[in-house]
């Protein structure tokens, strides 16, 4: 029997990196294969090739035996090539049934494609109302309208792209019922991920990819996390450093039943938020996004000011009242989970950046004008401290890649010598390398007795950094405890909260 | 007031109404797509001296109103070409291509002024549409018909078609109709170029439905009045339909005030005048405190389309 | 053959102040073969437009008379634009700063400021406390403040010794503009612009409130991370460039005007939008754009005596100029490449 999909030699460049190098794999028919690797691994791009929307400039692709060119996505689809993508392409205004109709290539009309999405439904156990508009669902739900679309076409291959990065323990749990009940009907699934434990959990083989190069074709479960974790990254994993036997100062964030109100259809406001972090603390606080982690964010850098000055206390004063500028001035530094248009301005240089929030704390403003040379000198440092692969502060934000940015952006903030700084999302998107170093660096900050609040999805990162832990869902925050005292099963069910009510039911 | 004084007021609002409609239809369509062209009183003006030009040369209204909407189109490729291949700022490029219409018409029309044409004719024959009572519904030009069908079109497109489908959700989320494998930008160039083609048809209707003469600048504003009610209609056509008739009542208020020789007619020419536009901005001051409006405004209006490979 | 275009890692400082320099020369070009083509005299009305002006020490004064309320305009518009905060109704302001007084100078100075910021106060609380988009009420207002010329000039403040022409009062000569260079027709208005455009260029770059414009108008969600306030910010950016539109009329009606008329909107207003586009939005490229525009200006008036083209050919090359400098805005962030065909697609 020939292989579903066979990839031979496949290569493609862009300006300036080697997205995919000589890349050979086959999946089998019926067959869950993993595409695993870091970010910037190429898997993306590798799958983009699969799925019609670029094309490679060297190699071979494979249809059951037959070579093929796959030119666009219609006809990655014609093949019986279905895709469901990480970011979802769906249209916020319009319902579920329109949203269907338009990841279809056949006119349907529109009853006979209401019927055969119910039947799909039913017999997956994907439960959607079809003429519901998809600004009204959770996340989840709106997975399952990417899955029907894809399912709906007869798939042979269906290709995966991160799809639990915004799921519960629990709804992860069934779309791999989902993807067990396709595979054993003959559908072969392509599932790309760097979450080692679910891949250890559902596929039957593992490709990883490293910089590009194929590193090596394995079956996961005969691996271990370590094993395969040391293919993805290359060198030896590294242990963060930590000062052992640490103790706790005196409480220098102490927030008291904080509460925002909800600005827009979409968001999640808090409600009756209360934890207190010490000098030398690192408060992690996990959680799926979309549970209130901005406008909690924005609640404590001053984005959002509250009603109650108390609600907010450092060191005892109290600014909940204060704007972002005064509270840095009073010894509060924030660092929002977008880099790009949030936490800096992609046009304007790195030394502008850093007149962006440092101005105040670093003497950078004169009498209304701004010391240009006090800028750049302080970019320079931040630069240089934290290894940032920049052309120097003239830099613009824009030329920097991800990884580096984010250095950068973290630097800047760091280096003000915060008494509290909070970040979320600290290491999103950001390579193994440069993770690392923002890590050692707030753990760093932490041992000269700053409190630090780390928000983050990633429950990996969170167990390094942090020495107490608190789970957001829907705006509420559970009581928080040493981190050592969680398990990974309870933290799954803190973070489903409502939804796993509701997968229950 | 007297039954033939309401029906002349009718007749009178649904004249000044039209080209505001046809011109407003068209641009709902373009920012529905995601695209905000302000050039629509450029592109008018554009129609309105070629509707004049060809009327006047060769008698033919329809064909007229043909190559005006015409030169609306080859107008708004400018702008489109511009801002969709070049993904120049709209706003900018709209405001130019304003610019550009009203000196270019200006330009074309030089030697024209003052020059007659004849008005198009009504469309029904002149039993219906001279009789004192009928001719409220059927006393007009085809421009008028066009325009109320128009209405009825663009509402089916949008709602009920396919093609309507991807040209709304590329105004709400260009970047996933790409994914889906759209093409977005062929889809914006269609859109603009159906508004230019409306513009074009609206600027014509100045001197072949209203004053038969060419003056530049006689558009007076009504294509930035048809991007205010665009707005003010929440993109919805026939929301629209009521927004331009109500438009049209306040513009020729002036006139029956002055014929009705009550306490209005003491109010002087150029409030009159300023009227229109006033009401343009109560009426959007309205609109965002009754609700949210823009809440209903396409997600990427206004944003250029920049696929991230 | 086909192009790409691909990003570049840093904006390019030679696009970015060769492309006004480029859409001026293109225009030229262009514009001449155009009007050729539709049977004007294309190569004269070039060299009568821009070239023409240069070349005649009278003319030199006219550019600097006309140039004035285009250059103090234009700052102010690209200070507003810089924040995108699109204010187009620069000419109602221009035209309320202008009927702000006829006292004596200093007095009249301010009040056209405070006339031209008052106007341009409605579309900025329409749009900090209603989300009322700025580019349509600031330009329906506009409208209505040509109207308000019509009435005054009709009316209340006609001149009785006007013969019935409308129009008030000639101004007091306390009112008047004085002529900076004797024997000629620059008013004090013209050294004003260029002050104007340094000192808006010094705060532009050096100061806080510039980096504030700057940076809302760049990335809003950041200069609220930053703790710059966008409603403030809005109003500081109307305020500004209506106070300095209201400046423009003040200066234009006791210069050259002196006294008010229906005439006097000009039109000065919108073509500052062209202004501060063609000056990058920077005020010492608005004085270089200030000085393009007036020469067309200037320009358009020789051609039409000395060639007999309509003066609406000016406009129309002054919307080339913005359309090509438009398009070559996109040179700025990306650079066009060859692409070698892909394989060839069979499926």
């Amino acid at each position: 029997m020939p292989n579903r999909l066979e990839l031979s030699g496949i290569t493609k460049q862009f300006p300036g990196v080697l997205a995919n190098d000589n890349v050979s794999f086959a999946v089998k028919p019926g067959e869950i294969h993993a595409l695993l690797g870091e970010n910037g691994a190429g898997k993306s791009t590798l799958v983009k090739m699969i799925y019609g929307i670029m094309q490679p400039d060297s190699g071979e692709i494979r249809w059951n035996g037959e070579p093929v060119v796959v030119p666009n996505p219609k006809a990655a689809r014609r093949l019986g090539i279905g895709m469901v993508f990480q970011h979802f392409s769906l249209f916020e205004a319009l319902t579920v049934l329109e949203n269907i109709a338009l990841g279809m290539d056949a006119k349907i009309p529109s009853r006979e494609l209401e019927a055969r999405i119910r039947e799909v439904m039913q017999t997956y156990g994907l439960a959607l109302d079809p003429h519901r508009t998809v600004a009204t669902l959770s996340v989840g739900e709106r997975q399952r309208i990417e899955i029907v679309r894809a399912l709906l076409l007869n798939p042979q291959l269906l290709i995966m792209d991160e799809p639990t990065s915004v799921l519960t323990p629990q709804e992860v749990e069934q779309l791999f019922t989902v993807l067990r009940q396709l595979a054993s009907e003959g559908c072969s699934i392509l599932y790309i991920s760097h979450k080692l434990h679910e891949i250890k959990a559902l596929c039957d083989t593992a490709t990883i990819l490293r910089g590009g190069k194929l590193v090596d074709t394995c079956d996961p479960k005969e691996e271990t996390s370590r094993s395969m974790a040391e293919k993805m990254i290359g060198t030896g994993l590294k242990d963060i450093v930590k000062p052992a036997g640490r103790s706790f100062g005196e409480p220098k964030l102490v927030v008291n039943r904080l509460l925002t109100h909800r600005t827009g259809h979409f968001d999640v406001p808090v409600t009756d938020v209360s934890f207190t972090v010490r000098a030398g603390e690192i408060l992690g606080i996990a959680g799926v996004a979309g549970n209130g982690q901005n406008a909690l964010l924005d609640a404590l850098s001053g984005e959002i000011r509250s009603e109650d000055r108390e609600a907010i206390t450092i060191d005892g004063k109290a600014i909940g009242h204060m704007d972002t500028t005064e509270r840095r001035r009073h010894g509060l530094c924030a660092v929002p989970e977008e880099r790009n248009g949030h936490a800096a301005v992609a046009d304007f240089s790195l030394s502008d950046n850093s007149v962006l929030t440092a101005r105040d704390r670093l003497g950078m403003v004169v009498m209304g004008l701004i010391n240009s040379g006090a800028a750049r000198t302080y970019t320079g440092k931040v630069i240089a401290d934290f290894a940032v692969k920049a052309l120097g502060p003239a830099a613009t934000a824009g030329s920097l890649s991800g990884g580096n940015l984010q250095k950068y952006i973290m630097g800047r903030e760091i280096l003000q010598k915060p008494t509290v700084l909070v970040v979320s999302q600290p290491t999103w998107g950001v390579d193994a390398g440069a993770a690392a170093a923002i890590h050692q660096a707030l753990v760093d900050l932490a041992a000269a007795g700053s409190a630090i609040v780390v928000i983050s999805q990633d429950l990996d990162e969170l167990r390094t950094l942090s020495d107490t832990l608190a789970v957001i869902n829907m705006g509420r925050l559970s009581e928080s405890r040493p981190v050592a005292e969680f398990s990974v099963d309870e933290i799954g069910l803190l973070m489903g909260g409502v939804h796993g009510a509701e997968a229950a039911a | 007031m007297s039954l033939e004084l309401t029906i002349a007021i009718i007749v009178t609002v649904v004249g000044a109404s039209t080209p505001i409609l046809i011109a407003a239809l068209g641009e709902l369509v373009v920012e529905k797509s995601g695209v905000l062209n302000l050039g629509v009183e450029g592109m008018m003006l554009v129609g309105a001296i070629t509707g004049f030009v060809v009327a006047f040369t060769t008698g033919n209204h329809y064909l007229a109103i043909l190559l005006a909407a015409a030169a609306g189109v080859a107008t708004s490729m400018i702008f489109g070409f511009l801002t969709l291949s070049l993904s120049a700022n709209q706003t900018a490029t709209g405001l130019a291509l304003t610019i550009f219409g009203t000196g270019f018409s200006a330009l074309a029309g030089q030697g024209y002024s003052a020059r007659p044409v004849t008005l198009l004719g009504p469309l029904f024959p002149a039993e219906l549409a001279t009789h004192p009572i009928w001719r409220v519904l059927f006393g007009y030009s085809a421009l008028v018909y066009f325009s109320l069908a128009m209405v009825f079109a663009v509402w089916w497109f949008l709602k009920k078609s396919r093609a309507g489908l991807i040209l709304r959700a590329v105004g709400e989320n260009d970047l996933s109709a790409h994914s889906i494998g759209y093409s977005v930008i062929g889809v914006r160039y269609a859109a603009v170029a159906f508004g230019g083609a409306m513009a074009g048809i609206a600027g014509a209707c100045f001197p072949l439905l209203l004053t038969p003469q060419w003056a530049e600048r006689m558009t007076a504003g009504r294509g930035w009045i048809a991007v205010a009610l665009v707005v003010f209609a929440s993109w919805k056509p026939f929301r629209l339909l009521a927004g331009a008739y109500l438009f049209g009542l306040v513009m020729t208020m002036e006139l029956y005030a002055k014929a009705s020789g009550g306490p209005l007619s003491a109010i002087p020419a150029e409030l009159w005048s300023a009227m229109p536009y006033l009401a343009t901005v109560v009426v959007l001051v309205l609109i965002s405190i009754r609700r949210d409006a823009s809440t209903n405004a396409p997600a990427c209006l206004g944003r250029p389309f920049l696929p991230s490979n | 053959m086909q192009f790409r275009l691909e990003k570049r890692p840093e904006p390019s400082r030679l696009m970015l102040y060769g492309t006004p320099v480029a859409a001026v020369v293109l225009t030229m070009f262009i514009g001449a073969i155009i009007f050729s083509l539709i049977g004007y005299d294309g190569i004269g009305a070039v060299r009568e437009i821009f070239f023409t002006p240069l070349t005649n020490a009278f003319k030199w004064q006219d550019l600097g008379v006309k140039a004035a309320p285009l250059i103090i305009i234009g700052v102010g518009l690209s200070i507003a634009y810089r924040a995108n905060v699109w204010n187009i109704g620069a000419e109602g302001q221009y035209i309320m700063g202008g009927l702000g007084g006829w006292w004596t100078l200093p007095a009249m100075m301010i009040a056209g400021v405070a006339g031209g910021a008052a106007y341009a106060a409605i579309p900025a609380l329409l749009r900090t406390r209603l989300n009322v988009n700025e580019i349509l009420t600031s330009l329906m207002l506009t409208y209505a403040s040509v109207q308000l010329i019509y009435y005054l000039v009709r009316a209340p403040w006609k001149d009785p010794m006007g013969m019935g022409f409308p129009q008030t009062r000639r101004f007091a000569s306390e009112a008047l503009l004085p002529n900076i260079i004797p024997g000629t027709i620059v008013h004090a208005g013209v050294p004003i612009a260029i002050i104007v455009a340094l000192v808006a260029w010094f705060i532009m770059t050096r100061s806080v409130f510039g980096y504030q414009m700057r940076v809302v108008g760049a990335a809003p969600h950041a200069a609220r991370y930053g703790g710059f306030s966008e409603n403030k910010t809005i109003w500081l950016a109307l305020l500004v460039s209506g106070g300095l539109a209201g400046l423009a009329g003040m200066l234009e009606v006791a210069g050259p005007f002196q006294r008010m008329v229906p005439g006097f909107p000009t039109n000065y207003g919108f073509t500052a939008i062209i202004v501060a586009f063609l000056g990058r939005l920077n005020p010492l490229g608005v004085i270089f754009a200030g000085i393009v525009m007036a020469i067309t200006f200037v320009g358009g008036e020789i051609a039409q005596t000395t060639i007999g083209l309509s003066n609406s050919a000016t406009g129309v090359f002054q919307a080339m100029m913005l359309f090509f400098l438009l398009a070559g805005d996109i040179l700025v962030r990306y650079r066009v490449r060859r692409v070698t065909p892909q394989v060839e697609a069979r499926a």
